[in-house]
């Protein structure tokens, strides 16, 4: 792998850039792998990087319908932030957190990850008792979140409209510095270049149409590529997770819902932070090329075409408007949807499933990116092991029989 | 945008008159006292999903109030049809494979699969001045 660097950069300018090698090869698929992992976004890649490098399982699959990270690696909102209330959830989204602090270095691939933090605002009496409750729990966990008061909101974030005359008015909100955004291409870039170093085959246009299931046991996938064998395979394909789970005659709790996302023409720098609202139900960060990131809920009817209803954005620009009034003349450029798993507890399921080695690692719902590393570390851990990893045993499916829900619908909050 | 069919106004109204509920004809445990765990949480939180024709249940929150049906495919969005509560759909997944086997009549008495996007290359030709 050729590294890259400030000094290759300054090479590669004087070559006139012309001799850039190739970010990852387009290999055959082979007719046996140790793991197959299903689907190449964030997750996938990031189980593969890991499963090869910390988990010394080099010989691995990574088959993709599409092209790499080009389902909702490329069409989320970048947040990343870790203040969820319950213990299992903090666990997981904290490891993830620690994860992405060092991701450039480690990826030697620039991610952009910038800790410029996440307000989630206040706008009732009942919003700042949840929002205690959850900063209390965060500080329990090790997460650094505080409550902040209308002026202190100010300070962080000058243009939000904290007056008295808004049909919401702001109350307070719960701050998070280390949270923030990251560049989310480069990321599924990142693990790809990083698990192609060492040895996994990216497997792109290769299409499951089926499991090879024989006695209660895993024994490959069927593709449009041919069939090809492995005793481990772990899922990771987000919307269309319950198709393969039909494929392999499992049923998943989860409804595919499609999720709206805006971008505005690129303005100059006017936002400092992510702005988050549950109440008047949305959010918005600006990117470093100026534009300012939108998003809302999802719309609510089961959907996998990659686009949503007209009446979900309104809502999404009323709600922005309503927290920013001097976005109310910005012209939108872009809008698109992906096709998100949510789950009825708004958890993930990372799990084993009644099928002995095949895994689901899916329902991460609304939220997904921010997990990325930490989803792909834990989950190629539990397929390394044949174990569930401890952070990820809590999100078994079996929670759905016995009880144990991890409910997170007020820290999951607005869809993003 | 939907345009819907509201069975019980036996009119088509707009999509934001109306909400969904998420997929249709789910059976409650028919004994609840003597329901197994696994009955329950299959009951309560585990769903078809489908990738193509799905039957769901959709309420007239501002008009009538009334819940109803929706036969949709998932994928093009198309809404087969609508009927009300206690009713069965006549269109289902296999049926759907049958036509879209077929192909359907169109209106105007050109022939077209299902799932295909109507003919609209008209509104796309460049009008010549």
């Amino acid at each position: 792998m050729q590294r890259y660097s400030g000094f290759g950069l300054v090479k590669h300018a004087l070559g006139h850039h012309e001799n850039w090698e190739r970010q990852w090869r387009n290999p055959e698929p082979k007719k046996r792998y140790d793991v197959i992992i299903v689907g190449g976004g964030g997750h996938g890649l990031a189980t593969a990087y890991y499963l090869a490098k910390e988990f010394g399982v080099k010989n691995v699959a990574v088959v993709e319908k599409g092209w790499l990270g080009g389902g909702n690696t490329a069409r989320n909102t970048t947040i990343v932030r870790s203040n969820y209330l319950w213990d299992e959830a903090a666990r997981l989204y904290n490891h993830s957190l620690d994860l992405w602090k060092g991701l450039s270095q480690d990826l030697n691939y620039n991610v952009m990850f910038s800790q410029r933090g996440v307000l989630n605002l206040g706008h009732t009496l009942q919003d700042m008792r949840d929002i205690q409750r959850r900063v209390h729990a965060n500080r329990l966990n090790g997460v650094d979140s505080e409550v902040v008061t209308p002026q202190q909101i100010k300070e962080i974030e000058p243009e939000l409209d904290i007056s008295s005359r808004a049909r919401y008015p702001i109350m307070g909100a719960s701050w998070q510095k280390s949270a923030g955004v990251a560049r989310h291409d480069a990321v599924a870039w990142g693990y790809a270049r990083g698990a192609d170093a060492l040895g996994v085959d990216l497997l792109q246009n290769t299409e499951v149409t089926g499991f090879k299931i024989r006695d209660g046991k895993v024994l490959g996938v069927h593709t449009n590529r041919g069939d090809i064998e492995a005793h481990t395979v772990g899922c990771v394909a987000a919307g269309n997770s319950g198709v393969l789970a039909n494929m392999a005659g499992i049923k998943l709790p989860l409804e595919s819902h499609p999720l709206q996302a805006l971008v505005s023409e690129p303005l100059k720098p006017v936002l400092n932070t992510v702005t988050m609202s549950n109440h008047v139900h949305g959010y918005v960060s600006q990117s470093d090329k100026g534009d300012l990131v939108i998003g809302a809920g999802i719309d609510g009817y089961v959907g996998y075409g990659q686009r949503g209803s007209y009446p979900t954005i309104e809502h999404t620009l009323q709600a922005i408007v309503e927290m920013f009034p001097m976005f109310s003349r910005v012209r939108m450029n872009r809008q698109w949807g992906g096709i998100v798993d949510t789950c009825p507890d708004a958890c993930p399921i990372l799990s084993k499933t009644k099928v002995k080695g095949l895994y689901f690692n899916c329902g991460w719902g609304t939220g997904g990116f921010k997990a990325t590393p930490g989803s792909g570390h834990v989950f190629a851990a539990s397929l390394a092991k044949g174990e569930m990893h401890p952070i990820a045993a809590p999100f078994s499916i079996d929670r759905f029989h016995t009880g144990a829900l991890i409910d997170e619908h007020g820290a999951a909050g607005v869809a993003h | 945008m939907f345009y819907i069919h509201c069975p019980y106004c036996q009119e088509y109204r707009e999509e934001e008159e109306f909400h969904p509920r998420g997929q249709g004809h789910l059976m409650r445990p028919a004994d609840p006292d003597n329901a197994t765990d696994e009955e329950w949480g299959d009951y309560l939180f585990f769903r078809d999903n489908p990738r193509g024709i799905h039957h769901e249940l959709w309420v007239h929150s501002v008009g009538c109030r009334k819940f109803f049906n929706i036969t949709r495919n998932t994928v093009t969005y198309e809404i087969l049809e609508t009927y009300p509560m206690g009713e069965q759909p006549t269109i289902t997944a296999e049926s759907e494979k049958l036509r879209k086997e077929q192909g359907v009549q169109t209106a105007d008495g050109g022939w077209q699969t299902i799932g295909a996007q109507p003919d609209s290359r008209a509104l796309n030709e460049e009008i010549s001045s």
